[in-house]
């Protein structure tokens, strides 16, 4: 269909003429800004988008990847509902060779029954085709995979299920690292997807509160770069607003039903990310009318807390704070590979290393090719 | 996981439909999209469709684009974006 997303919005010609735009603004300093969302570096990385930004302007993976970010406590308790529980694990399969205690792969090793899934529908509808086993679903991911965890289980699944919850929040980690001193930053790239779900109006108050500017941005060459155009601008005036650079997926109500989903279904609490600690109101639990569906609660286990979150020598921990880049820690495509990894970061596709890895070396992307220097 | 890719409604039957893109079908819950019809685009993530594209949204911002930037936006949208509203 013409006119239809993403053809345009990966037109090389179009890129390179943005990129030269966003080239010739003046800002007043040197500018970083902050994404976080893993999608958005691998979109950043495939298309080679650091090569073609000024040398003022410097942008930053942080807190993105929600699996990077799940305590290893909370793979304990999925892992221990399908080891000591019995049950079988219903999983997203990016978690699944996360390190823990044991990560799910481990588990799977040792006899536990482990399903990858790619929709908590699928792990619903195992349930119902196994009657006789209790199925426990791993819920994790942002906003935009908590509304379809919570449409699913309004939808009421059958008896036999049940749901380990590390959900996560973006705004409270955006707020966190800006509380952190070594970390400036001059404003923010905000997560389109996450965007269309929640809207943008309660980020408007963050922008103003906060005193940064900020740009909701697609996933396409053509969304980043112009988002970064729109950052640039809003940092150069001084304003503290919010941009939506992504129209077309974004309004200012979000989806409203899948807002309402989240609402009946969770609440926020206060919870831990891996490697950054405690934050406030940043996790999601369940409403007191759907626990009966806490696996946790159902199988008797209680989180871990003593588990190691960073194993000696990982830098995934200031990786997913945008203090450094993946180069710099020491074990980066050497002791630590996607064959091998040693902290989340490598593990994920959302992840910071990984994304970096997967695209450190390739063929040069399409707005590269036969263009003048 | 914010991974959500746009895909064009091909069957509604309640909260259940298939979605298409590139050739590929794929069965999507249509909870989160109560308004959605048929030849919608939507985008989909975890089996879920979490939004309608506006697909004239779309079009607007890179007719924009071109406006500012000079020149067509794409072999494709040109003829697009030529036409008046």
């Amino acid at each position: 269909m013409t006119g239809h997303a993403p053809d345009g919005y990966q037109d090389p010609a179009l890129v390179r003429r943005l990129a030269e735009e966003l080239a010739a603004q003046r800002p007043p300093r040197r500018l970083t800004f902050m994404h976080v969302c893993g999608t958005h570096e691998n979109a950043i990385g495939r298309h080679a988008l650091r090569d073609l930004l000024p040398d003022w302007l410097r942008v930053v993976a942080g807190p993105g990847c929600p699996v990077c970010v799940c305590p290893p406590a909370d793979i304990d308790v999925a892992v221990r509902c399908a080891l000591g529980g019995g049950a079988v694990l219903a999983t997203f399969g990016d978690v699944v060779r996360v390190p823990s205690r044991l990560s799910i792969e481990q588990a799977r090793a040792a006899g536990a029954d482990v399903r990858v899934v790619y929709s908590p529908a699928d792990a619903v509808r195992l349930a119902r085709e196994t009657p006789g086993r209790e199925v426990v679903f791993f819920a994790l991911g942002f906003e935009t995979t908590a509304c379809t965890v919570a449409a699913a289980l309004r939808a009421g699944p059958p008896q036999n299920f049940s749901v380990v919850v590390a959900h996560r929040l973006i705004p409270p980690a955006m707020a966190h690292v800006l509380a952190l001193p070594d970390v400036p930053l001059d404003g923010y790239v905000l997560p389109g997807h996450v965007m269309t779900v929640m809207g943008t109006r309660e980020y408007e108050g963050f922008a103003a509160r906060h005193g940064v500017p900020l740009s909701v941005a697609g996933f396409e060459p053509v969304d980043i770069l112009l988002s970064l155009t729109r950052l640039v601008g809003l940092a150069t005036r001084g304003e503290a607003a919010l941009d939506n650079a992504y129209p077309r997926a974004v309004r200012r109500e979000g989806n409203p039903a899948a807002r309402a989903a989240i609402d009946a279904v969770f609440e926020p609490v206060d919870a831990r990310w891996r490697g950054i600690g405690l934050i406030p109101a940043s996790g999601l639990a369940l409403r007191p009318a759907f626990r009966h569906l806490d696996a946790a609660a159902r199988f008797g286990i209680a989180p871990d807390p003593t588990l190691r979150d960073i194993e000696p020598g990982c830098q995934c921990h200031r990786v997913m704070l945008g203090m450094i880049d993946p180069p710099e820690c020491g074990l980066f495509g050497r002791t630590c590979t996607p064959e091998r990894p040693v902290g989340p970061c490598m593990v994920s596709a959302e992840g910071t290393c990984r994304a970096w890895q997967r695209y450190a070396a390739g063929a040069p992307p399409a707005h590269r090719s036969g263009g003048q220097p | 996981m914010c991974l959500a890719i746009p895909m064009k409604l091909v069957e509604v039957a309640g909260a259940d439909g298939v979605a298409e893109v590139g050739g590929v079908r794929r069965a999507v819950r249509l909870d989160l999209v109560p308004g959605a019809a048929l030849a919608d685009h939507v985008l989909v993530h975890a089996g879920y469709a979490i939004q309608v594209v506006d697909e004239e949204e779309a079009r607007a911002t890179l007719a924009d684009l071109a406006l500012l930037l000079g020149g067509p936006v794409g072999p494709a949208d040109v003829d697009e974006t030529m036409s008046g509203p």
